[in-house]
């Protein structure tokens, strides 16, 4: 069986900048991946190349054993960067409308097979009573829920989730990982699922992939997430201390991930009003 | 008041107008680009005066102008539209060549008023045909582009990903814009635009979430708001654009008062 996503010495380029350079791996079909890795690692930029909007400089890039072009309909996206309007007084129905067939010419139409097929996934991640709500009434969780859905739509065969962790808090980030991780195992769909804290995503994961310092390095936590290896993706002397089945990545005495996520939250706010 | 052929200009004028500015302006409303509409409207004052300078009929040089800066202004999307303060320089500036042209062709500072603030009252058949069929051509270039164009607005990062030429889309739409803001300131003048272009759609869109529900409602209230204008107008003899702004003002902040509701029925038909 052909490999859902394989980078083959692959260098990927963007803006004279090198993100990857000479990576290689290959994910195999159903695989849960999580993609891990410090802030500027390239995992945003590695989504983009895999839906065919940045190409590799050299090397090749192979989704399904094709060379990915824009507009792939077997490939669900949530895009990290996720503007979204904070008066935006549009329904969870017509939002996702929106998107469906959202490239085509003409006046929007939504067929009954399409609401039908909208209301099946909402109610797939638990969100059926977004569908008739305004976008400007969703929390953070309920607005999340609803791009996951989004993404969902349409039976994609290769689902990229990048950061949909963001702007959750704790429990919600539990229950969208659960979420995802069912509904996925149950539709047989690739899942890359880009996060700051890898912890959480420990029970759900069948490998992760972690990007830094130009490479990529893709294989179980137990081989990744290692002191050599490490080091080597932050340029820095990293210590991996693993307790009660959770997993800390030090740099210097501090905990790395949470460094990242502190920095991270400057530039996201949740604009969602909770009730 | 139907008696006199100048009132029924005024009512049909008026009609199509609104229409065009409320199903363009819910676009705009949606977009978040109400002041690049308003900076539109600026760029079409200096085109006018400047078109009364050269001896041309002002609709023709307020097209001309907002045209080509809805053009660009979309070309340069990434760097500008969404910009206040580029935008705010360059609408200032654009009033200020107004002001100079206005200076040079003093004759036709009578019509400066009628520029600024409207005069539906003056419109003739003619005019009304032309209207008519400018309305024609920017409703279907909107419905052309509908689609695509919700998709940008709503899910920018998304719709690039699926293939949606985004650039194409934002300069297309703005150039739509420019076309509303042309006839609408044949109706309420340059100053005036936001009473049909934002009013309605953002009172319609704080009423309902519906896509098609939120386009018929604001084009419905734009319509109404300009027909009971000029009546109020007719029977107060207020200035038309000042009924039709005051409506427009009242129709918002009742939409904006309104208790929201909090679960709509997500089977009601779009």
């Amino acid at each position: 069986m052909t490999a859902v996503v394989e980078l083959d010495h692959a260098t990927i380029k963007i803006g004279g900048r090198t993100v990857l350079a000479d990576a290689s791996f290959a994910i195999k079909h159903g695989e849960f991946i999580g993609v891990l890795g410090p802030n500027g690692a390239g995992k945003t930029t590695l989504m983009r190349s895999i839906l065919g909007l940045l190409p590799p400089s050299a090397g090749s890039l192979r989704v399904f054993g094709h060379t990915p072009r824009c507009g792939d309909r077997t490939i669900g996206y949530l895009p990290q960067l996720r503007t979204v309007l904070p008066d935006l007084r549009v329904r969870g129905l017509d939002f996702i409308g929106a998107s469906l067939h959202g490239e085509r010419w003409g006046v929007p139409h939504l067929s009954h097979h399409d609401r039908h097929m909208i209301e099946q996934t909402l109610a797939a991640v638990g969100a059926r009573e977004l569908a008739g709500r305004p976008l400007s009434q969703m929390s953070g969780g309920e607005r999340q829920r609803l791009l996951l859905a989004q993404a969902l739509i349409g039976n994609p065969k290769l689902l990229l989730l990048d950061e949909p962790l963001i702007s959750l808090d704790a429990r919600h980030q539990e229950v969208a990982i659960e979420v995802v991780r069912r509904v996925c195992r149950e539709r047989g769909i690739t899942v890359l699922f880009s996060a700051h804290e890898l912890n959480q995503l420990l029970p759900a994961i069948d490998r992760v992939l972690y990007l830094g310092n130009g490479q990529a390095v893709l294989g179980t936590v137990d081989e990744v997430v290692t002191a050599p290896v490490l080091s080597r993706l932050y340029r820095t002397e990293i210590e991996v201390i693993r307790a009660g089945g959770h997993i800390f990545v030090m740099s210097h005495g501090s905990d790395v991930e949470r460094a990242d996520d502190h920095v991270h939250e400057h530039g996201d706010h949740d604009h969602g009003h909770h009730h | 008041m139907f008696a006199y052929e100048f009132m029924t200009n005024a009512f049909a004028a008026a009609g199509i107008v609104a229409v065009v500015s409320g199903v363009v302006g819910y676009f705009l409303v949606m977009r978040g680009q109400t002041f690049a509409g308003h900076a539109l409207s600026h760029i079409g004052f200096a085109g006018a005066t400047g078109a009364g300078l050269i001896g041309l009929a002002p609709l023709w040089g307020l097209l001309g102008f907002t045209l080509a800066a809805g053009i660009v202004m979309g070309a340069l999307s990434d760097r500008i539209s969404n910009r206040d303060i580029a935008i705010g320089i360059v609408l200032s500036l654009a009033l200020g060549f107004g002001l100079l042209f206005l200076h040079y062709y003093t004759s036709f500072a009578t019509q400066a008023t009628a520029l600024l603030f409207g005069n539906v009252l003056a419109v003739d058949r003619g005019m009304i045909a032309t209207l008519a069929v400018l309305g024609a051509i920017t409703i279907a270039a909107l419905a052309a582009i509908m689609r695509p164009l919700i998709f940008a607005t709503l899910q920018p990062e998304l719709a690039e990903a699926k293939g949606v030429p985004m650039r194409f889309i934002s300069t297309a739409f703005l150039a739509i814009v420019a076309l509303a803001v042309s006839e609408c300131a044949q109706i309420v003048g340059v100053l005036l635009v936001f009473t049909l272009m934002v009013g309605p759609p953002a009172a319609a869109q704080r009423v309902t979430t519906g896509l098609w529900s939120g386009l018929i409602l604001s084009a419905a209230l734009a319509l109404a708001e300009a027909w009971f204008g000029i009546a109020i107008a007719y029977y107060t003899d207020w200035p038309v654009s000042f009924c039709i702004a005051m409506l427009s003002a009242v129709g918002y902040f009742v939409c904006l008062s309104l208790p929201q509701r909090h679960l709509s029925r997500a089977h009601s038909s779009t």
